[in-house]
Order: structure tokens, then sequence, then C-alpha cells
């Protein structure tokens, strides 16, 4: 089929400071499931597939814990707004704004995401 | 400026004698009725504080400063206007002249005299009593100059008198450092509240406290050294105790000589004789309250509550109001030393024809009985060791208990024992005794009252702000009102579910639902269809979909297709997540046994990869420090030796843990190794709401522990006996027994039925011990379902567990043979092979442990942290 042929060549670019970076094949990603990434900086960033085929980014690092493991949390929605579950201590993150709805005063990074 | 009137002689005067808890409550009752406002009130204290809580006196010996236990509020002295005299107690009353002689010379006259005196401590007339080093244990005072004499001068103490102070005491001079005897005349400890059989009990429990305890024999002589100091005490029988200090605490008196020297009537045994008003039969000017007065029924109170209401009849009267004082319920509940002891209505069985249904057990502690009359009428009880069924019992108490009276005395797990609830209790039932309120009062305050939480209630009604010993029932009260009045409790599992796990599990199974979308697009919330649920329904449903995997037709291979995404990390990389994101690895070790070769690999392998080992509660090893893309590497050398998953990060079977058995060990009964092995290798792998934990002991000696675990097992002579519901961690909960002499088959087939309709109406992460007490019916319940089928689902429970045991496999094994599963296990999607810079080590001992610091970069303060965990 045409189209599972397309979307197999897709590759899930993050934006950094100057360029668009490219991470892997969007095919890596299972709905509802994260992978790491490791940017070219050092950082980490944590990069997500929602069932309805929407991609979301954010920092890779638990700001509660230190832990680099936000990419193996649990996903969901939570009125309306997708987030992960920090695998553990269980804080939640907005994957769209980084902001935990648990604890309005932390916030993690998120990043642009595309597929090309 | 004061409420106080000007003291002309048109106001009428009230001079309280005493300034202890009852006089204080006077005071305040006084206040409640607006007679501060109207009278002039005058106080004659004789200790050098005004009141504070006598009961709770040994408080101070852990840390309670004479402050904390201070009842007295200054500002409502003074809002008030009373005129607080502390340490200047009366001296002497003139009743025809209508004054009191205080001792500092003041007189005071007054229209109404209330004597709140109190009592004094009992001393036995003996030689030597007032040697120094000889206390009482009454007044703070008294304490302060214990702990002086204590730390100065004494290396063992000697308590006269084994009742409820005396054992305070003992306690008290134990934890000053002292060696403590408690000397009792009478043949047991307690003898007031307790029986023979109570006393025995609590002798033990006692004694192995470390306190030496000498009963039947009385105090002849405190013996002195040549400079009047106490070295000893002569005994009855003879013997004599080396000591360097006495307490007595042998009893009190009524303290009735100011009473006595103006005429008034006391009783033979002391108490000044007063009628239901608590007025002086002698003279209707004057009243008298507390321990110091002998009520018209012929008794003296020694007990607080009672002093209260005593404290209100007298207020009450001079207020003109209609009240009475014509006796006073003996129960007490207390927490002597650490033992429960309560003790209620007809105790002692003093009611003709009455019979009593014991329960006795000294091994540990316990004793229970209750007194019943003929008619079946609960009259009264002695608790010991464990009192937990009070409130219920001591609201029965008068009427006849819908159950027989043996179940409610057996401990849970033995036989037909019943827990009596709350809601079986009638409307008029006294819950809280101290302040006198029913249980109608309560189901009023949720019913009429719009109260919705325990502590509205207890503000609404006062019911629980007393004692505290019904607060328990309360809370059950409170809730069964609520739901009963329709208050919307959603049991929801979550804001995607409206559903319990329990009904959950019966839709995916009714309906062979085998994925999460499909369930949550067909019976979740309106809100939630369609969207991506949440982390807490989806390893719950992952987790019923795993458990019906055979039945419903789904895979039983938790990381296939869209199960993955519903795993919990432990789940999803087959490992236990630990604090800087790497994981920790542990085989199954079946029963706990474990052959060389094997022990060598995992040593070869944890040397190999670097991880810090530690032997867990569960007789097996655990290897930490994993980096995630290391996990495969691991389990191939693990699964290569013979190792399997030991589902140590999953909510399933844990271990089966074993004592050595018949095999070895001189004792056993049974082979308890390989019946753990058995039962290990049948559950491995079942998908649970929570951890299952499992042990064999193969004999009575239960050297496995198998009473702490979810279902224990225990060898006899005859076969086995079952336990289920049992806990260790923060909440420890003894198993119950749930069958005895099975045949391994017999067993078997139990534990499958068992943990089957465990899995199947338990809520999520609900442990069988809440389970068992949560679901309704409780054991009695579970026994009937899984031993007698009363549900007739047995077979179905049976056949579900064939299936699972049909269709086990070894997790590890299958994950290291699918390179799309293995391709997960990388630190980077883009960088598979570069480990993550923050899971790093340092050396510890001769291991090594996270590098924390490390992970602190950047980090929020690690209070947040936990308070932020704590939170959720």
């Amino acid at each position: 089929m045409t189209l599972a042929l397309e979307t197999t060549d897709l590759k899930i670019e993050l934006a950094l400071d100057d360029d668009w970076f490219t991470v892997c094949d969007l095919t890596a990603l299972l709905p509802g499931r994260g992978v790491a990434a490791l940017l070219p900086d050092g950082r980490q960033a944590a990069i997500f597939r929602d069932r309805s085929g929407d991609l979301f980014a954010i920092d890779n690092r638990d700001p509660f814990t230190g832990a680099a493991v936000l990419s193996r949390g649990l996903t969901g929605t939570h009125q309306g707004r997708p987030f992960v579950a920090s695998p553990l201590l269980k804080q939640r993150f907005d994957l769209a704004s980084g902001e935990c709805l648990d604890d309005e005063t932390v916030r993690v990074t998120a990043y642009k995401v595309r597929t090309a | 400026m004061t409420a106080t009137p000007e003291a002309t002689e048109a106001t009428p005067t009230i001079v309280l004698v005493g300034h202890g808890m009852v006089g204080q409550r006077f005071l305040e009752a006084l206040a409640e009725r607006g007679l501060t406002a109207t009278h002039r009130v005058v106080v004659l204290c004789e200790e050098p504080r005004p009141a504070y809580d006598r009961v709770a006196l040994t408080s101070y010996f852990s840390g309670k400063t004479p402050e904390d236990l201070s009842m007295t509020d200054m500002e409502f002295i003074a809002t008030h206007g009373i005129e607080l005299r502390v340490g200047d107690p009366a001296v002497s009353v003139d009743r025809e002249a209508r004054e009191v002689t205080a001792k500092s010379g003041e007189v005071f006259s007054y229209d109404t005299l209330v004597l709140a005196t109190g009592s004094y401590p009992f001393v036995p007339p003996v030689p030597g009593k007032d040697a120094e080093g000889c206390f009482v244990y009454r007044t703070i005072e008294d304490l302060l100059a214990i702990e002086e004499y204590a730390k100065s001068k004494a290396k063992v103490g000697a308590v006269v008198g084994g009742g409820l102070l005396g054992l305070e005491a003992a306690g008290a001079l134990k934890g000053l450092g002292l060696t403590s005897h408690i000397v009792e005349f009478a043949p047991r400890l307690m003898p007031v509240q307790v029986d023979d059989g109570g006393g025995a009990a609590l002798l033990r429990t006692i004694e192995e406290m470390g306190l030496s305890v000498h009963t039947g024999v009385g105090t002849q002589e405190v013996l002195v050294d040549a400079e009047g100091a106490v070295t000893g005490m002569k005994l009855s029988d003879g013997s004599e105790l080396a000591a360097d200090m006495v307490v007595f605490s042998a009893g009190v008196r009524p303290r009735d000589q100011l009473a006595r020297d103006c005429g008034l009537t006391v009783g033979e045994r002391g108490g000044i004789t007063v009628d239901e008003q608590c007025r002086t039969v002698a003279d209707p000017h004057v009243f008298a309250i507390g321990e110091c007065a002998l009520a018209s029924d012929g008794r003296v109170y020694g007990l607080v509550a009672p002093g209260y209401e005593q404290a209100e009849t007298a207020a009450a009267t001079i207020a003109s109001d209609e009240a009475s004082f014509t006796g006073a319920d003996l129960s007490t509940k207390l927490k002597l030393l650490g033992v429960d002891v309560a003790s209620f209505g007809d105790a002692h069985g003093t009611a003709e024809d009455c019979l009593d249904v014991v329960y006795s057990d000294s091994r540990a502690g316990l004793y229970k009985k209750l007194v019943i009359g003929r008619d079946g009428t609960l009259l009264g009880g002695i608790l010991v060791g464990d009192a937990e069924a009070y409130g219920t019992l001591k609201a029965f108490t008068g009427s006849v208990p819908p159950v027989s009276p043996e179940s409610l005395v057996l401990p849970a797990g033995a036989g037909e024992s019943v827990q009596l609830g709350p809601s079986a209790l009638p409307d008029e039932a006294i819950v809280c005794s101290c302040h006198n309120v029913s249980k109608g009062t309560i189901r009023g305050a949720v019913t009429d009252h719009q109260c919705t939480t325990v502590p509205e209630v207890k503000k609404c009604t006062k019911a629980g702000t007393g004692c505290g010993s019904c607060v328990k029932v309360l809370g059950q009260l409170v809730n069964a009102e609520l739901e009963a009045s329709g208050v919307e409790v959603d049991k929801g599992l979550c804001g995607c579910f409206g559903q319990t796990r329990e009904e959950l599990y019966e839709i995916v199974h009714a309906l062979r639902i085998t994925t999460y979308q499909d369930l949550l697009d067909r019976h979740g919330r309106e809100e939630a269809r369609g969207g991506d649920g949440c982390e807490v329904c989806k390893p719950a449903v992952g987790s019923i979909i795993a458990s019906l995997a055979p039945t419903i037709g789904a895979s039983g291979y938790v990381l296939d297709g869209e199960q993955a995404a519903l795993q919990d990390t432990n789940d999803h990389f087959l490992a236990n997540l630990q604090k800087n994101g790497s994981y920790s690895v542990v085989p199954r070790i079946p029963g706990g046994e474990i052959a060389p070769e094997k022990l060598i690999v995992i040593g070869e392998i944890a040397r190999d990869f670097g991880l810090y080992t530690k032997i867990t509660g569960g007789q097996r090893i655990d290897m930490f420090g994993a980096r995630v893309e290391q996990l495969p590497l691991i389990w191939a050398r693990l699964v290569d030796a013979g190792f399997e998953s030991g589902h140590a990060y999953g909510k399933s079977l844990r271990t089966v843990k074993s004592c050595v058995g018949q095999t070895w060990c001189r004792y056993g009964v049974q082979d308890s190794v390989k019946m753990a092995i058995d039962l290990e290798l049948r559950y491995r792998g079942l998908r649970s709401p929570h951890k299952l934990k499992s042990a064999v002991s193969g004999c009575q000696r239960e050297c496995a522990e198998a009473q702490s675990k979810d279902f224990g097992v225990i060898a006899t002579a005859n076969g086995w006996n079952l336990y289920v519901g049992g806990n260790g961690g923060a909440t420890p909960r003894h198993a119950d027994l749930l069958a005895q002499d099975l045949s391994d088959a017999e067993l078997i087939r139990l534990i499958d039925r068992f943990l089957m309709f465990y899995i199947r109406t338990a809520d999520r992460l609900e442990r069988t011990s809440t389970w068992l007490e949560r679901i309704p019916g409780g054991l009695d319940h579970v026994r009937d379902v899984v031993v007698h089928d009363s549900l007739g689902i047995c077979d179905e429970l049976e056949q579900l567990m064939r299936a699972h045991v049909a269709h086990y496999r070894d997790e590890w094994s299958e994950t290291i043979n699918d390179p799309e599963k293995l391709a997960r296990f990388v630190s980077f999607v883009n960088a598979p092979d570069t480990p993550d810079p923050v899971v790093a080590f340092v050396p510890e001992r001769d291991q090594m442990k996270p590098d924390l610091p490390l992970l602190s970069i950047g980090m929020r303060p690690a209070a947040d942290v936990l308070e932020g965990s704590a939170q959720r």
C-alpha cells in the first residue's frame, strides 16, 4: 500500500535553537509510549506519540528526582491535555507545554516536533 | 472589663474548693449557664498550678511538660472574672456563718460552696513509710520529686500497688532506667478492672517488658539504712525485696477531712454524702463533686467521666435547672504500657445467674470475657490485649447481640469469629459515653445537619472528643450513613472509568474485550472516550487483560501490541526502576532453593556488569544498577543458565518463601521446600490487583513466616493449614486460617480458587489483607465462596487458573528472542550504544551506589520532592 510506504520513510524532527534535528523513524514510536533521544548539546528529549498520531517532545529529565526517565512514563489525557506521568514519583507533565499538572511552579522544556 | 459583678452583698458568691479536672469542668459548666456573670466565683486551689490533665499524668515521663498537661485556659478564667487562688487551699468552713477560711488567712463568704477536693493516695500504715525515698504518685509535684530521686539516688524501684496507676508508675520508673518491681496484695494485677484470667494475660505481657511482678503479697515494712533512706521492703511472705525507692500507689481515698471538720455527713468508708443533685445531704448550701463525693448510689467514682457529669449536675442545680446524677458507667478502655485493657458493664459478673464466655490465649497475651445474662443479654465484659471490639460491645451492653456471644470474642481467623460492625447497633446505643452520644444522634448529624466528615460530626455532636476510644466506630458510622443517604461517592477507578476494578474485570471477562482502547471507547466515561486514558487505569486494565488472557483470547505476553503501552515502566522493561533511572534484576529462585552453580552464575553476572547485589526478604538475590541497554545482555546469560523472570517488577506472584522443612529439620513434619517450589512455579507470572507473596512452613514453629503472607501454608502432621490475607509492611496483619489439614491436591485447589476470586473482586492495588477486610462478609464470605462454593463459581475459578498455568511463558526468554522487542531496550533511540550520562555510580563499602550528587544538579530541593510524593 502506498500509504504504508510513505509513512515508513517519515523521520521525526525536533526544533532546536538553530535548526530541525532528526531523531528517528516515525515507526520507532509506539502509540502511548515514549523514547529518549540524545541532543547535540548533551541534553535529552522524551518523544511521544498519542493514539491519534500526534507527536510531542519534552525534556527527558524528571525535575523532581533528577533522573532522565520521563520517556519511560505512562501517557494519558487529563481534561483534554495530553500528559506523561513520571515513572518515579508519578508527577504528570503536560506534553504540549511541559508544565507540571501537579505543581504549577515546575515546568520542563517542551520542543516543537514534526515529521519530514 | 470583665463580666464580674461588683462584689456587693447583693451578689451571690460561689466558692469552689479544689481546682482539679472536675473543678475546672464545673467552672466551664457555670460559664456555659451564664452563672459567672451573675455570681462572684472564688476558687481555692491547693496545688501550685491550676487544673491539669491528671489522667495523662504519666505522659510527663514521655516528654510532656507540665504546661502541656494544663487544662486551664487563663483567658477563660480572666474573661469570666473567676478569682482563682492557686496555692491557697481552704483550711476550714464555718457552715453557720457560711464562710470559708483559706490558708492565707483570708475569709470568703459564700452562698454556695462546692467541694471538689478530690482524693489522696492511700499509703498503708507500715513502718518506714515516710522514709527518704518513699513517694506517692498523684500530682505533678510528686512526679518531679520521683524523677529527681530516681536520677540521683536509685537503681531499683518498687511500686506498691498493681492497679492502673501502679503499673503506670512502674513503667515510668523503668523508663527512668530503674529495675522495677510491682508488689500487689491482690492475687492479680489490676484487680478492680479485670478478673484472674485477664490478670494472667496482663501479667505475662508486663513481665515480658522487663517488670518484675509480685502478686498476692503485702508490704510489711519499708527497710531503711542508718541515714533513714530506703533500702528495700519486707513482704508478707517473709521475703525481702531490695530497692532504693518505693512508690505507693495502692489506691486513693476521698479527701473529705474539710467536710468532716465542719460536720457534713460522710460515708462509712469515706466520701461526702450527696443526693442526686450532688448537694450534701447535711447542708443545702454545700455541694460535693468528683472523687471526694459519695454519690446517691452509694459509690465513690474515681473516674473522670462521672466526675464531669457530677460537675454538670451541680452547675445545673445551682442554675435551678433540672439535673441529676444517679450513677455512672464504669466502663474503661486504657492503653497501659502499650497493652489494651478494657472493661465494661458488669465486668465481674455480679448479676444473678449470669454466664461467662471466655477466650484466653496467654501466649499471645489475650484475654476476652463476656458476661451474658440467662436470656442472652450482654451484661459486660473484660478485654485484655485486644480491645478492638470495645466500642461495639459496650454499645450492645444491655441488649441481646444479633450474633452468638462466642463469635464476638474469638480472634479474627479462629473458627466462627464475627466482626460485628456498628451497622448492627440500634439507634439508641451509646457510641460515645464520654458525651453520651447515641448512634441515632450521630446519624442525625449526617442526615439532618449535613455533616460529611468525621471532624464535622465530632464538632456537631461532641462524640469522639472525650477519651477518643469511639472514633473508629464513629468513622464507620459516618461513612455508612453518607452512603445510605445517597451522598454520591464516586467509586470509579479513575477519571476515565466510572466502574470499579471489579466491574471492569467482569466486563472484560464477559465481553471478551482484549484491548484497552476498546474498553475505554465503549465503557469509559463519556468525556474520556477516544482519549489516551491515564496512568491509573492503563496498568489496571493491562493487568485484567493479562490475568484473563488465555480465557478471552488475548496475548498473555505483556509486551505484545497495545499491551506494551499499558504497562508501568517496571513491567515495560521487565525490571525494577531505581531512583537514578537504572534498574534492578531479580531472577526467580523458587522456594529460595538454589544450586551452587546457579549462585556462581549470579555472582559472575553481577561482577561482570558491575552490579550491586543484595539478598531480598523473599529469599532471592537482587542485582542493582543495570542500565536499560544492559538488561537484555544480563538476561541472555541468566536465561542461558536456566533462570527465568522473578516478576519482582510486576503486580503478580513474587516469591513463595520456605523453611528447610522435614528433609533436614528435626522438627519438620512436611516437605515445605517442595511445596513452596510447586506453588511458586504454579502461580508464577499470574497478574493480580497487587503483588502476591507466599510462604510455606514445615511445622508449627513457622520459620517461613507464612502468616504474614497473602497466602501462607503451615504443615501439620495431617497435611497443610492454609492461611490467607496476611501482610507485613506498614500495616501488618496476621493471616486468617481458611482451612485445615489439607492434602496437597486440596491445598492447591483452594489456593487456585482463592487467588482467582481475589483477582476477580479486589480493587486496584488492594492487597489480600485489605480486600479481606473490605469485602462484605469478610473471611466467612470468602470461605463460603472458595471452600463451600456458595456462588457456584469454583469450577470457573479453577478453570481460569488451569488456563493460566497452561499458558505461562517466561517473559524474559520470550523477549530476548524477539528482535523487535529488544529494540526498545536502548538508552537513546538515536544513540543506542551511548549510556545515559546521568546513570553513574560511586564506590560504597565493597560495592557501588548511585551517584546522587550527579542527579541533583539543577534539581529541586530534596524536601520538595518528598513533599510532592507524599501528597500524591
